[in-house]
């Protein structure tokens, strides 16, 4: 996969992956695919939601070690 | 591009716990790419003093008020667990063992996002609030302002 921008929102708490990932996003255009990495478990729902009412593609996701990493593609 | 929805809150109260989870909406709400508004009046309002004393001129029950509410949102004190303001400093360690944000930081990062902070103007007068000792980047508007946003908001809360 090509990642053109990666947050790293690791030991941060809700609200900031959010956050974070939402200033990324912005800077991405369309196609172009970020690579969010977090330790908060709340954002595996968090994220999803959140890719699915903006309109954006959630590729891919893995869980390792207790770090989840995300794949968004900006819509 | 459709238009943008709407987040609207009310933030009525001055506890800081309170006021974290309203920020913290208001953040996320942001992130979704919402217009948010927070209408702060009675008690919320505290969350938008300056931290230092602003020197103006006032009654004598306006410097009483002054003096009993809290200087900004990090003076708050919790709406439970209180324990005479050794709560709120519990409450800051677990936040900071945590790596959550502080209500400070979060307010922050709300006007960061362009979140449009707003005072009620009547209560800021009926406190005896000064538009000074508050702080910088914010609106003063009444009920009919608020109803505007809330009118076509798809989420309203009172907090």
């Amino acid at each position: 996969m090509n990642v053109a921008k990666m947050v790293d929102a690791k030991g941060l708490s809700c609200p900031m992956p959010l956050v974070k990932t939402k200033k990324a996003i912005d800077e991405l255009t369309s196609g172009q695919v970020l690579e969010v990495q977090t330790t908060d478990k709340g954002a595996k729902n968090d994220l999803a939601a959140w890719a699915k009412v903006s309109g954006h593609k959630l590729v891919d996701m893995k869980e390792e070690n207790g770090v989840l990493t995300f794949w968004i593609e900006k819509a | 591009m459709s238009e943008k929805k709407k987040t609207t809150i009310i933030l009525f109260s001055g506890d800081y716990d309170k006021a974290m989870a309203a920020y913290i909406i208001a953040n996320g709400a942001a992130a979704y790419d919402h217009e948010v508004t927070i209408f702060h009046t009675f008690w919320g309002l505290n969350a938008l003093r300056k931290e230092e004393q602003v020197p103006v001129k006032k009654g004598f029950l306006e410097k009483m008020f002054a003096k009993m509410m809290p200087r900004g949102a990090d003076k708050m004190g919790l709406s439970r667990m209180n324990f005479a303001g050794v709560g709120p400093k519990l409450i800051k360690h677990v936040i900071k063992k945590h790596n959550a944000m502080p209500l400070p930081q979060l307010i922050e990062m709300a006007k960061e996002q362009g979140v449009k902070l707003v005072a009620c103007q009547m209560t800021v007068d009926l406190l005896g609030l000064k538009q000074e000792e508050l702080i910088d980047g914010i609106e003063f508007a009444g009920v009919a302002a608020y109803l505007a946003d809330a009118s076509e908001g798809n989420v309203n809360l009172f907090i």
